[in-house]
């Protein structure tokens, strides 16, 4: 929480001598709280945006824990586990386009999921607008590209790559 | 959590008197910007309440100690405050369940202007409540008799009626706390106990105002407005109805 009490100017306040500085008629600063209405505040919002990220994060964990389980399970604890696991184990997987929706599914998802947490832990604990910008704008960044790529790599995969 | 059993473990005398140490943040925008810690002894009964505490240390050691109280018996919700880190009302914790063997710490509450030692300014937490339109909505003509209800109806809303507005939820809650314009549990439960009126006609006009960016869609279910609350309302639980409230309603 900020914890500005703009008494930049008298840096003297902060020690014993408090009681020079502040008195009956000039009463130290008091901090603002969170909530108090300002020029700056923002109107309120029509539109379900929330509800709907809110109802997303719900349902796409429950996919998330099937796809995810699942993946993990394949990859690394059947049939040799992590060992088998190369360039012509992907190749026979994305050859069925079974697998090739499962993985698009659990990348969209796992991206989206994790990004709109992370966006509510950056509207949270972000304390001035502009670091809550740029942090969002680094995470949009990253969450596109991630997903981008992975898309393109999935639906562009060719086994015969020399 | 307290246990009872360890009462008058802090030097039991015949007469129930314990020493008691109060570590009291003071604060006082005419003596200083910075706010400290005070600690206050004192030989007090063990069953008594922390508000007695107060009062003796204000009546007896230093009458500039400043407060809220009114009715003093868990009802108009003025001091609410937090004690040993916990938001509790002075008026209905005993000193015997709050470990007095160790200081007591007393602070004002979170996430609210504090004004001087434990009075903070409200006008925000009563800000939201007012936004929630707190009131019976109706259309039509004014019955001649009263407006009937049944027993069922009634228990839909009964546990949000019991909020006694002393914000110790809200200033619970680390979302309040934080640098937004959260409405606050005891905002959300005060529109709660309307929507949920079956006299009630603007369920739907405040649920839109909760739908908000800053409405109850920001609740991470944290549980501490449950734990907090002095009168034992299910806050969270009357949160997450709402969210289902507002979900049932659109699709």
């Amino acid at each position: 929480m900020s914890t500005e009490t703009a008494n930049a100017g008298t840096g003297a306040a902060g020690s014993a001598d408090g009681e020079r500085t502040y008195s009956v008629d000039n009463p130290a600063p008091v901090i603002a709280p969170p909530r108090a209405r300002t020029g700056k505040t923002p109107k309120a919002t029509r539109g379900n945006f929330e509800m709907h990220t809110w109802l997303f994060m719900r349902l796409s964990g429950i996919v998330l824990v099937v796809l995810v389980l699942g993946h993990l399970l394949i990859q690394l604890v059947l049939d040799g586990g992590v060992t088998k696991i190369g360039f012509a184990f992907v190749a026979g997987r994305w050859a069925s386009p079974f697998w090739q929706v499962w993985d698009l599914l659990m990348l969209w998802l796992a991206m989206l999921h994790g990004a709109n947490g992370l966006r509510t832990v950056v509207n949270d604990y972000a304390e001035r607008d502009n670091t809550r910008f740029w942090l969002k704008m680094l995470l949009y960044t990253a969450t596109v590209f991630t997903v981008l790529l992975g898309t393109l790599v999935i639906f562009t995969f060719d086994p015969n790559i020399r | 959590m307290e246990q009872p059993g360890q009462s008058g473990t802090a030097e039991p005398t015949t007469s129930g008197m314990i020493t008691v140490t109060f570590r009291i943040r003071r604060f006082n925008p005419e003596v200083s910007a910075d706010a400290s810690w005070e600690d206050f002894t004192l030989e007090i009964d063990s069953k008594d309440r922390v508000l007695d505490a107060l009062h003796r240390i204000k009546w007896e050691q230093d009458g500039t100690l400043t407060f809220r109280r009114s009715c003093a018996h868990g009802i108009c919700g003025s001091d609410a405050m937090r004690i040993n880190g916990r938001n509790r009302l002075a008026c209905k914790t005993l000193i015997k369940d709050i470990s007095p063997e160790k200081p007591i710490t007393v602070e004002a509450i979170k996430g609210l202007t504090v004004l001087k030692d434990l009075v903070v300014d409200m006008e925000p937490f009563f800000q939201a409540y007012r936004d929630v339109m707190p009131f019976l909505v109706t259309s039509g003509n004014e019955p001649t008799r009263e407006r009937f209800q049944s027993d069922e109806d009634r228990a839909r809303f009964d546990d949000t009626t019991k909020c006694i507005l002393c914000a110790a939820c809200t200033s619970s809650c680390p979302i309040y706390w934080n640098d937004g314009q959260y409405f606050g549990p005891a905002a959300i439960v005060n529109a709660h106990r309307f929507i949920f009126d079956s006299r009630d006609e603007a369920g739907e006009q405040r649920l839109e105002i909760l739908n908000d960016k800053d409405g109850v869609w920001r609740c991470r279910t944290t549980f501490n407005c449950t734990d907090a609350c002095p009168r034992g309302i299910e806050v969270t639980k009357a949160i997450q109805e709402v969210k289902r409230a507002l979900i049932t309603r659109r699709f």
